[in-house]
């Protein structure tokens, strides 16, 4: 059975001082119901989540006590990704026709604190300085750079290209150009990685009304996204993950790779279909990775594409073209959630000055984080 | 450094590891304990109960190697969030320093701060060697932690 996604809504991601997480959410919850023309009361269910804001049910009090099912999902960076795996798999399953997968967060400013006590990692691992996510993401990078040859101008590039297209969209958080010099310049955060080649935690809401699709129309008069595949995997041992005290000498594939492969067996197409993809990217680096994690280029061949703008909003396979995670910072509850957002404003062909051209007919989105999973999802119209 | 002896009982009444049992303590060769499972060989840092590859309960403590190779690496360059954080450290002293993994051979690769002059000399391949001497100090007392340093700086 296919699952359509007929409403879209979204709060600016950034910061929004003396607005709480929760009415961020709502916000974006009232305004995916208006897109489709909908009303609370419509909706059977709801998957919600938040990492640093409060339970995420407990918007109904604003939204309105209709009695639906409202299920709050808690699933590290894969927050929002696996919100929306449960409402496809809820609809999937023949027990509702209609809901909502909504999330939304606020979080502290700086890097998140990490208590490595509650991550099973022992006290002393915090005490010396290397409980800290940013290390990771360089040493995983550095020896990356090394195996397949990449240079610190890729790191540029990804940065400069992603602050770029959040200039084309209202709803990102950085609205600046950033030049290839004060990229390249900025401050070293953990070698090879420098300030502008990271996101930043932030805060912001995104929300999306899913259906049957056979059911559509009884809905809204909205013309549908597909949603045709949702996978979401965890890390297999030997896989290089965040706060590993050890690794094993053999190396697995990223829990990326898993999730990229199930998706497009789920959705009968290859990476050559896909027209347009929102790939995580937490800093420059990751991007780089998953653009071969996820199957679209070799490893080693990123630098030659992002040379080529082959990853621009003009370019073969156009990659982040809200301005990503690095424009938009990373609200947890709410980030995988913008990349499905994006993707279907693109098939929608809605995106305005950032608009992908000749019409694209299908969209992939990528979710990676803490503590060693992904989340992958195919879209077509 | 002094010859190897049996478990010394001088010299070391001031100081407590970090954390026990992440290296023997006290001894004048000191090793990382890691975990290795019996039924596939793998080897884990720290000691764990159990062996994340194959799931078996039936693994053994063993002393892990003091040389291997740098396998990739780091420079933390801002001050760490406190907590966290326990450096010596002030914000206003930090030096920036290096992270890493290093290789040891056979075994696992070991997360570790690393104990350098100079960060810009930190390479893909270089070696390595276990060093454990004070970290911080805490009541009264010298908290001895793990450190890898490059060989030829040794
Ligand atoms: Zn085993």
């Amino acid at each position: 059975m296919d699952v359509a996604i007929i409403g879209l809504g979204i709060h600016p991601f950034g910061r929004t001082p003396g607005k709480s997480g929760r009415e961020q959410g709502v916000h974006a919850a009232r305004a995916a119901l208006k897109d489709a023309s909908m009303a609370w009361s419509d909706l059977e269910f709801a998957y919600g989540g938040s990492a640093a804001a409060g339970a995420a049910d407990a918007m109904v009090k604003d939204m309105g006590l209709t009695g639906l099912q409202f299920v709050n999902v808690s699933n590290g960076c894969a927050t929002g990704g696996s919100a929306l795996q449960s409402a496809y798999m809820a609809i999937q399953s023949g027990m509702f026709d209609v809901g909502m997968a909504i999330g939304f967060d606020k979080h502290e400013r700086g890097a998140f604190r990490v208590d490595p006590k509650g991550g099973g990692l022992g006290k002393w691992y915090g005490d010396v300085g290397m409980a800290l996510t940013p290390q990771f993401f360089g040493m995983k990078i550095q020896r990356y750079m090394h195996d397949y040859g990449i240079s610190e101008d890729a790191l540029n590039l990804v940065a400069v290209k992603n602050y770029a297209n959040g200039t084309k969209n209202p709803n990102a958080w950085r609205q600046q150009v950033i030049p290839y010099d004060e990229v390249a310049n900025s401050m070293m955060v953990c070698h090879p990685l420098r300030k502008f080649h990271f996101c930043s935690p932030a805060e912001g809401g995104c929300a999306m009304i899913l259906c049957r699709a056979d059911k559509a129309k009884q809905f809204t008069d909205k013309k549908p996204v597909f949603l045709k595949a949702v996978s979401v995997k965890t890390r297999l041992f030997g896989s290089f993950e965040v706060f590993s005290q050890s690794q094993a000498l053999d190396r697995a594939d990223a829990p990326t790779v898993q999730a990229s492969k199930a998706a497009f067996e789920q959705a009968g197409i290859g990476p050559e279909d896909i027209d347009v993809a929102q790939l995580q990217d937490t800093e420059s680096g990751a991007e780089i990775m998953h653009m071969a994690e996820n199957g679209f280029c070799q490893h080693g061949e990123q630098e030659k594409w992002l040379r080529e703008g082959q990853t621009s909003i003009d370019g073969k396979l156009p990659v982040n073209t809200d301005g990503g995670c690095m424009a938009n910072g990373e609200p947890i509850g709410a980030s995988g959630l913008r990349q499905v957002h994006e993707i279907a404003i693109q098939l929608r062909g809605e995106g305005g000055a950032r608009q992908v051209p000749n019409s694209p007919k299908a969209g992939y989105t990528h979710v990676y984080g803490a503590p060693g999973l992904s989340g992958v999802c195919i879209l077509s119209n | 450094m002094a010859e190897q002896t049996s478990t010394p009982n001088y010299g070391y009444e001031n100081t407590v590891p970090i954390a026990e049992g992440l290296f023997t303590w006290p001894s004048n060769d000191p090793r990382l304990l890691g975990s290795q499972c019996q039924d596939c060989g793998v080897v884990t840092f720290p000691v764990q109960s159990g062996c994340p590859a194959c799931s078996s309960t039936n693994v053994e403590t063993i002393e892990l190697e003091r040389e291997g190779t740098l396998w990739t690496w780091t420079i933390q360059g801002f001050y760490p969030q406190r907590p966290p954080y326990d450096g010596p450290e002030t914000p206003e002293n930090f030096k920036p320093f290096g992270v890493g993994y290093i290789e040891l051979p056979g075994q696992v690769r070991v997360q570790s701060r690393i104990k350098t002059e100079d960060v810009s000399k930190l390479r893909i391949g270089m070696s390595m060697k276990l060093l454990v001497e004070q970290y911080i100090e805490r009541d009264g007392k010298q908290v001895m932690s793990y450190f890898f340093q490059p060989s030829d700086e040794l």
